[in-house]
Parts: structure tokens; sequence; C-alpha cells
């Protein structure tokens, strides 16, 4: 793989270029997450200093502990994340079994309409999604949260996984058969955990914009018992006064979860590469 | 131990006919080999037959009991995949055994009959290895030993050489050989190779076009070819085809002689030709003469042989050896 690219200078210019693009992606979190253990002082007169023995401050951490109940916004957050990202995953993957895997009469155009919503988003339909939850009364609730995101989520996982599925042996699916197999055996035993990487590509892809979320939470479940970590922290944010300790804390630990359940997938779309392939 | 009825099965994809009426009797411990060029429906028929593909129409007979709406486990079938299709995430011994234990067999059986098989197909010391581990032969040796194990009453093969490279692909053949001889079980296997064919089969099934052409022994293929495909699919090199009034028989539309029955003669014979090329192969010498208003005539002459290029020659035919078809395609 590396031949190509053995001499030097071309070597140099590769990593040049993505130390540079990794330093600009990283900058403004590495912003937020300093900052936030700064004075409010010196957050303003020297934002990119770091903290030293003067401006060091937990004063925002301890705002964020204090006001707020941001232990239930994190379980909100996660528990919102979790629950839509499996559903999303499992019926997901399913549909794109039944789509790669089965003949039936408008398949195509199945798949297509299922395609449909990566091109449309979501957020149009809000105020029949209002509507709708509020004939169902689910307003307030996190079920609402969970409902709308599995629906932003299906279309791109249905998408990309049936791609995926394509790819698995036909022949492994029938020896599969031959063994006696359920189809849901094949699906759970035998065609998932060689899709595992593709799995995990979906997962980062959808995980990320539910656990940044803003406008759901705000318009379909703003009680204080609902409140996600990214509504939460608009608490501290006002038309006159912003308490950007508080917001940069609150910002700092909204990353954490999200870094662990990247992690998490990361490692797994890492293994599901270096497995044994099936020839 | 089995036997295989075919029944008029047809099977169309849309407006696609695939199969075009298969009727076929397999005796039991008999070796049936399915053959043609690819397109020609033989995995689909198989396919059917193993019940991955449900048939259009027609039915299905193993051991004489219909099995048109049995589920692939109960038929009492094993299947070999070109893929070798194993359990990526199973070992070796899981992979074999899986079809049992859903079968609901007893742990110990299920033990026993796998080393059984592990040790007649010399494969112990792989019995905990994962399919990522072994290399292809082994995986295909795998894939036979987890058929073997369900003792099925028919074993279904589909290509299962054509991953192999060509030593192995002769080794496996000559094994899979050995395993009909010794298990005397019913066996039906597909191929596009006509060698495979020829080398394995108790008797061949030429498909093409979704039709069968002709069943019967690999010499009574060879010897005795129903009609022009079969002719021309079976040997190698190919049957040369001679129009009629080209080759001096003005009443027959195409004559068929096999490049092993024609020998050169610098004097006179049958087509008058220029060599254009000519390969060594040591056991044979293929020659190819272009002739005037036929084209290219392959002659195979036994031994070595030098023959120089450019040379004019005749082709003699072997007037015993040679075939008339009709232009239809039939034999005459």
């Amino acid at each position: 793989m590396s031949i190509a690219t053995h001499s030097p200078v071309r070597s140099i210019a590769a990593h040049a270029i993505l130390i540079a693009y990794t330093a600009i992606a990283l900058f403004p979190v590495l912003v937020i997450v300093v900052n936030s253990f700064k004075t409010r002082n010196a957050i303003f007169r020297s934002p990119l200093s770091l903290p030293d023995a003067e401006t060091f401050s937990l004063i925002g951490y301890q705002t964020v502990w204090a006001q707020g109940d941001f232990i239930l916004y994190f379980q909100n957050s996660l528990v919102v994340t979790v629950a839509s990202l499996a559903l999303v995953l499992l019926f997901g993957a399913m549909a794109a079994f039944a789509l790669s895997e089965y003949r039936f009469r408008g398949n195509t155009l199945m798949g297509l309409y299922l395609a449909l919503g990566i091109m449309i988003p979501i957020r149009l339909g809000t105020v029949a999604i209002l509507q709708l939850m509020v004939a169902s009364g689910l307003v307030n609730t996190l079920t609402a949260l969970i409902l709308v995101y599995t629906a932003q989520g299906l279309p791109l996982a249905v998408f990309i996984l049936s791609e995926f599925m394509q790819q698995v042996s036909k022949d492994l699916k029938d020896a599969g058969r031959i063994d006696g197999l359920s189809e849901y055996h094949i699906f759970f035993r035998l065609v998932l955990p060689l899709v595992r990487p593709a799995m995990a590509t979906v997962a980062v892809f959808t995980m990320i914009p539910i656990w940044n979320d803003l406008w759901f939470p705000l318009i379909l479940a703003p009680a204080e018992e609902t409140k996600t970590v990214t509504l939460g922290a608009q608490v501290f944010i006002g038309q006159f006064v912003t308490n950007w300790n508080a917001v940069l804390s609150a910002l700092s630990l909204a990353i954490l979860p999200v870094l662990v359940l990247y992690v998490i997938f990361s490692r797994q779309l890492i293994r599901g590469i270096t497995a044994g392939a099936v020839k | 131990m089995g036997s295989l009825t075919l029944h008029d099965v047809r099977k169309s994809f849309g407006s696609v006919d695939v199969l075009k009426g298969i009727d076929l009797e397999v005796g039991e411990g008999e070796f049936v080999v399915f053959v043609g060029p690819s397109g020609c429906g033989k995995s689909t028929l198989l396919r059917i037959i193993a019940g991955l593909e449900d048939a259009t129409s027609g039915s299905i007979l193993i051991n004489g009991r219909e099995v048109n709406s049995v589920p692939p486990a109960k038929r009492g079938i094993a299947m070999v995949f070109q893929t070798y299709a194993l359990y990526p995430h199973l070992n070796v011994r899981d992979n074999m055994s899986l079809g049992l234990k859903q079968a609901g067999m007893a742990k110990a059986e299920i033990g026993q009959r796998v080393d059984k098989v592990a040790s007649m197909l010399s494969m112990k010391e792989l019995i905990a290895r994962r399919p990522a581990e072994l290399s292809g032969g082994q995986r295909q040796r795998v894939a036979i030993g987890r058929a073997i194990v369900r003792e099925p009453d028919l074993f279904l093969f589909d290509e299962p050489l054509s991953n192999l490279d060509a030593a192995l692909r002769a080794q496996t053949r000559l094994e899979i050989a050995k395993l009909h001889d010794h298990l005397k079980a019913t066996m039906v296997y597909v191929t596009h190779d006509q060698v495979e064919a020829m080398t394995l089969a108790d008797r061949i099934v030429v498909l093409n076009g979704g039709v069968i052409q002709q069943v019967g022994s690999p010499m009574e293929l060879y010897n005795n070819p129903a009609n022009l495909f079969v002719a021309g699919f079976i040997g190698s090199p190919r049957m040369n085809f001679i129009p009629g009034i080209h080759a001096g028989r003005g009443s027959i539309h195409t004559v068929g002689v096999r490049p092993e029955h024609i020998t050169l003669d610098p004097d006179g014979g049958d087509l008058e030709g220029t060599v254009t090329h000519v390969e060594y192969l040591g056991a044979d010498t293929i020659i190819y003469l272009e002739c005037k208003d036929v084209g290219l005539i392959i002659v195979r002459n036994f031994g070595e042989q030098r023959i120089e290029n450019h040379k004019r020659l005749f082709a003699r035919f072997d007037p015993r050896r040679v075939m008339q078809f009709n232009a239809d395609g039939s034999r005459s």
C-alpha cells in the first residue's frame, strides 16, 4: 500500500496536510474545553491562552452542577440517543436485509421510497410532527424524540446497509438455510457480524446529529424533566447576558459521552475490517 | 442413498424462462453432472432441487417423496458451494456440526460423526481452526466434510472446484471421485467444465437454453452426440464443423469431425489449408489449419510432431468418425 508514497517529500507533504486538517478540525473543540477552565475575564481577554494559576477556575462547572439538573439532562440525552440508535440499526438492518435478500414485486420502488428520506429534511415536517405528537399525547416525552430520530436515521441506514448486505456471500446464506437456520438466525448470526463495519459507520453518522440536535427537543420536549443536554445548555444563553463559563462547561461535558460511544464504534469498525473474510 | 426425480420442472424470472420443462431420473448411488455454458439454467436447477429457489411449475421428488414445499433443511440434502460458504465465526468443528445441531441431534453423536468424517478427509488437525486460518483447498475440504456429516440422501455440488487453482482442482476432483466410490451416495454436480463432467460422471446431463440437450454416459456423449450443441460442447479442443458443400458432401448440411479424428496429409485429403499456428503440448500437438471458405480447422495429432508454419497441407477425415448434422442441428 505504501510503496508509491515512499518518497520523503511526498510523505512530509501528505502528513503536513493531514496535520493541518486535524488542527483545524480540533481547534474549536480545544478552545471550548480550554476556556471552560478559565475565569470569565480570562476567556475574553485572551481566549487562546491556556489557563494558568491565576486564570484557572471551575466556576463554569460549579454553575452547571448547581443550576439545572444536568445529570438528568445527560441521562435524557443518552436515553434518546442510545434508544434511537438501537432502533435505527435494528430496523434499518432488517429493512436492508429484506430489500437485498428477497425478490418481491416493487422491491426497487420500496428501496427508493425508503431512501427518499435522505433527500428531504425531516425538519420540513416539524409542524405536522408536532400536531401528531399533540394528538397522540406524546409531547414532552422522550418517546416523541426517539420516534422522530428513528425516522430521521432510517433512510441513510437502509441505504448504506442494503449496499453492504448485497456484498455478503449468497452462498453463505444458502448454506445456512440448508443447515436449517431460520431467516432470523441467518440475519442475526451470519449477516450482521459480516456487515459490522458498515453498522459502525451508520451508528456514528446517526448518533452525532441526534446527540447535537436542539430543534426537536426544543419543540417536542422542552419540559424540565425531558430536557436534553443541548437544550439544557441554552439556559445559560440569554438575550442580554450569557454565562459563557457555564455554556462552555456544559458543552465540554456534552462532548464526553458521545466521544465514548464513538470510541466504541470505531473499534468495532477496525475489528470488522481486520476480521477474517468469507473467502 | 436416494433417488431424485424431476418432472416437467419449469422456472421463469419475470418473463424470462430459465428452465423450460426438465424431466430427469437420477438413480440411487448415481453420480450425475449437469454441464452447460453459463446461463443455461444448470445452477438454477440445482438450487430448485435444493429448495433454495421455487420451481414455477413441475415437481421434484427425492426418494419418491415430493419435496416442492419442503424447506431445504428437511429435504435430506447437503450442498457444497463454489465459494465454500463456511461460517466465518465458527471453527471447523462447529461449521460441520451446525446442521446436525439444528436438527436436534445429541451432542455425543454429533461429536462422533464429525470425528469420523474429519479423519476420513484427513483434516483432524484443522478441527479447531477458523475458516480464515485455512487455505482454499482446506476450506473446500471442510465444506465437503460439512456435507458428508449430514449423511444426506443426496449430495449437491455447485461448481465446487471453480475457485481452486489447476493443481488443486485435479487433486480435489480425484478426492470427490473417491468419495463417491466410498460413500456410494447419490450426487448431483454442476459445472461448466466439461473435463470435470467427463471424469466424474456416471451420466452427464447437457443443458442449453433451459432445455436438456442430451443425457448419457461420458463416452456416449463423446461418441454419439445427439445434436450440434452437444457435439460442440463435449470434447476439447472442440469439434470442427464444416458446411457439407465445402467438405465434398453436398447433400449434408454440416459435417462434424473431432480434431483427433483428422490426419494431415501433404498429398491429398478432404480439405486443403495453410498451417497458421502449432501448439506443442508434449503428449499432443494441436495444429490450426486455415482453410479456404471454411475457416480454422483444429487438428490434434498424438505425440510430438514438427510441423512448419505456413505449410500447405490436406486434412483427411477418419470416415468412420465423421458426423452429419441437419440444418436444425440434429444428427442425420
